[in-house]
């Protein structure tokens, strides 16, 4: 069981409100994705919840008990760590038997478990290495080998792939989403990862200045952002925010239009090619577009623009996002 | 890592210090040796020539010889342990984010900024003097008599003044051990359910172990040595109760002007020094190695 239910939780470092007051309830099993800019205070809740730090106001409950004065040890919680924080002088079995062994649990059992946890995650060559024979990859398994023997209620991870480099991102990522799918425990995965929030996640959590912005699946997001922060912020290259007469147009005072959203050819806009990328699946183009300012565009692969071309441009007008003066969604 | 010509330039550039250092401690070594080997007493200049060991066995079977050793251990191992304990605990308290913190390290380091004799001397005089120091006065104060510390418990009393002389070092170092710690890693061992004992127990200490492996090999280098504030407080006594092996050859040389057994003496010395950092290095040496 993990299910964890924040209540006008706040913190405060001193005079600095991190946290003014958030609201939130993560189901059991589910797997939960924290995103944010850097800042906004992702690593905060996630030490929060953990009991790292103490909750300046507010309740925390997990598996419906009050854990808001509990000690982290107690919560039923393992944290992964964006440095692994493994223990430089223990070698990967003892690493891995650490939490075992401060429950008093028997040599054998530890063992047993160590084996079990070293087989899901290919560790079972390295057990005699210490953490500093390892590559990154492999102390990142140590690290989530260390929280699975426990057990715990659910798991929490503080941008665990960050230090990797993109191949191994990758693999890693789909690692943990596999792991989630096997142990159906709760998790909790701190990151500003778009692709890692966008792919992984049960339900997104995205925040900005310790506000929750909005809370929904990633397509939720993606195709009914709740606010221009969020419309900004999910998809990848950035949604194109126009204002001005053009926004006039469509009774709002920002209409927003994804770049895949845009097909070159026929259609209202017009403008000049700026620079364009070609990534062979794809190119991306920004368009210097008559009366409106500069358009990023999502073409096909094929497309054969350049520098200088004049084109016209089609937005899809059924995935139109507009929004109000105070940057809210109008339906 | 290197290459082999960055290696053997890095030879030849260091060649030079490493010959001046070479000669520096050979030529006053190979004259030690030398004088040790002869009858050279300033009492009785018409006596020369060579005394094969005579000196050694002179020095080595004279009555004060085993006790200055058995001092000289004391006081290294007495100061060692004292310094290592109490600079870890008190690592661990300036280490926490406490109010006045710098005065709190200024005040700390400082006893190593007072020049040995002098520490000595105010801790004889204005501490542990049995009519006028301080803990007298404190004794009289809750109505115990005066302890007469260099008087009963010379050698405790001088591994106390030396203790503090060095707790600074041990403190220093294994405070700048202590802030290399990752928090992270302590905030994982809570997670992972260790308490604040265990905490340090398992994660603290082995960190600290090679701060811990420094301070005890360059402070029994020092310690070996301890003599000034010997000299200034018990010249060696009671008797011989704190005569150490640095003190005894002192008095073969300059209070009984025999040269060649104070040289002998020097070279029992080397010779102990290095059997203890033989020792020293086969039972913590691997802490060293990365
Ligand atoms: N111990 C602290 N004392 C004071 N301010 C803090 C402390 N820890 C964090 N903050 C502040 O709280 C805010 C949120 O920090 P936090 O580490 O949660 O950000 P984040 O969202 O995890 O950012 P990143 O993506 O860069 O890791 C920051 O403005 C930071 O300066
Ligand atoms: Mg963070």
């Amino acid at each position: 069981m993990g299910k964890i239910t924040l209540s006008q939780v706040r913190k405060s470092f001193g005079e600095v409100d991190v946290i003014p007051g958030i609201d939130l309830s993560i189901e059991d099993g589910e797997f939960v994705v924290f995103v944010g800019p850097s800042g906004c205070g992702k690593s905060t809740l996630l030490r929060l919840i953990a009991g790292l730090e103490d909750t300046t106001s507010g309740k925390i409950d997990i598996d419906g008990r009050d854990a808001t004065l509990l000690p982290p040890a107690q919560r039923g919680l393992a944290m992964v760590f964006q440095s692994y924080a493994l223990y430089p002088h223990m070698t990967v079995r003892k690493n891995i038997a650490f939490p075992l062994k401060m429950a008093g649990m028997s040599a054998a059992e530890q063992e047993a478990k160590v084996q079990h946890a070293a087989k899901i995650l290919n560790l079972t060559n390295y057990l005699d290495r210490r953490p500093g024979q390892l590559s990154g990859g492999q102390r990142q398994r140590v690290a989530i080998g260390r929280a699975i023997v426990r057990e715990p209620a659910a798991f929490l991870f503080d941008e665990p792939l960050s230090n990797l480099d993109a191949a191994l991102r990758v693999t890693m990522r789909q690692e943990i989403s596999e792991l989630h799918q096997s142990l159906k425990t709760t998790m909790i995965y701190v990151t500003h990862d778009q692709v890692e929030a966008m792919t992984m996640a049960d339900k997104i959590v995205v925040l900005n200045a310790g506000r929750v912005e909005q809370v929904g699946s990633p397509l939720d997001l993606y195709h009914s952002p709740r606010n221009l922060f969020v419309a900004g912020f999910i998809g990848s290259p950035k949604m194109n925010l126009i204002t001005g007469p053009e926004a006039a147009r469509h009774t709002c005072t920002t209409l927003g239009v994804r770049p895949e959203h845009i097909r070159v050819g026929d259609g209202p806009w017009q403008g000049v090619v700026g620079l364009s990328e070609h990534l062979g699946s794809d190119s991306f183009i920004k368009v210097e577009v008559d009366g409106i300012g500069t358009i990023n565009v999502r073409a096909g692969g094929e497309i054969d623009v350049r520098h200088g071309d004049r084109i016209r441009l089609a937005p899809d007008m059924d995935k139109l996002h507009r929004f109000d003066a105070e940057g809210l969604a109008l339906k | 890592m290197a290459t082999q010509s960055s290696r053997s330039a890095a030879r030849a550039m260091l060649s030079p210090t490493v010959i001046l250092l070479l000669i520096w401690m050979i030529v006053p070594l190979a004259m030690t040796i030398w004088f040790s080997l002869q009858r050279y007493n300033l009492l009785y200049p018409d006596r020369t020539g060579f005394n094969d060991f005579g000196n050694y066995t002179r020095f080595v079977l004279s009555p004060a010889f085993g006790g200055a050793v058995v001092n000289t251990l004391i006081l290294v191992i007495g100061v060692l342990v004292i310094t290592v304990v109490l600079g870890i605990l008190i690592a661990l308290l300036i280490d926490q984010p406490i109010w006045g913190q710098g005065i709190v390290r200024i005040l700390v380091i400082s006893p190593f900024f007072i020049m040995p004799p002098v520490a000595a001397l105010i801790w004889k005089n204005m501490f542990m003097n049995p009519t006028n120091g301080l803990f007298a006065e404190a004794a009289k104060v809750i109505g115990l008599s005066p302890y007469d510390f260099l008087g009963q418990a010379p050698l405790t009393s001088i591994i106390l003044i030396v203790a503090w002389q060095w707790l600074p070092f041990a403190t220093l170092i294994l405070l700048t051990a202590l802030q290399s710690l990752s928090s992270e890693e302590l905030e994982a061992a809570e997670m992972d359910g260790a308490n604040a004992l265990k905490r340090f127990w398992y994660i603290m200490l082995p960190h600290l172990a090679r701060a811990i492996t420094v301070v005890v090999l360059i402070q029994t280098i020092f310690l070996l040595g301890i003599f000034g504030e010997i000299l200034v407080t018990t010249n060696g006594g009671p008797g011989t109760s704190s005569t150490t092996l640095p003190y005894l050859i002192y008095k073969e040389a300059l209070l009984d002007f025999d040269v060649g057994t104070a040289a002998a003496g020097g070279v029992v010395a080397v010779i102990l020094a290095n059997i203890v950092a033989f020792f020293l290095m086969r039972a913590i040496g691997k802490n060293l190695d990365a």
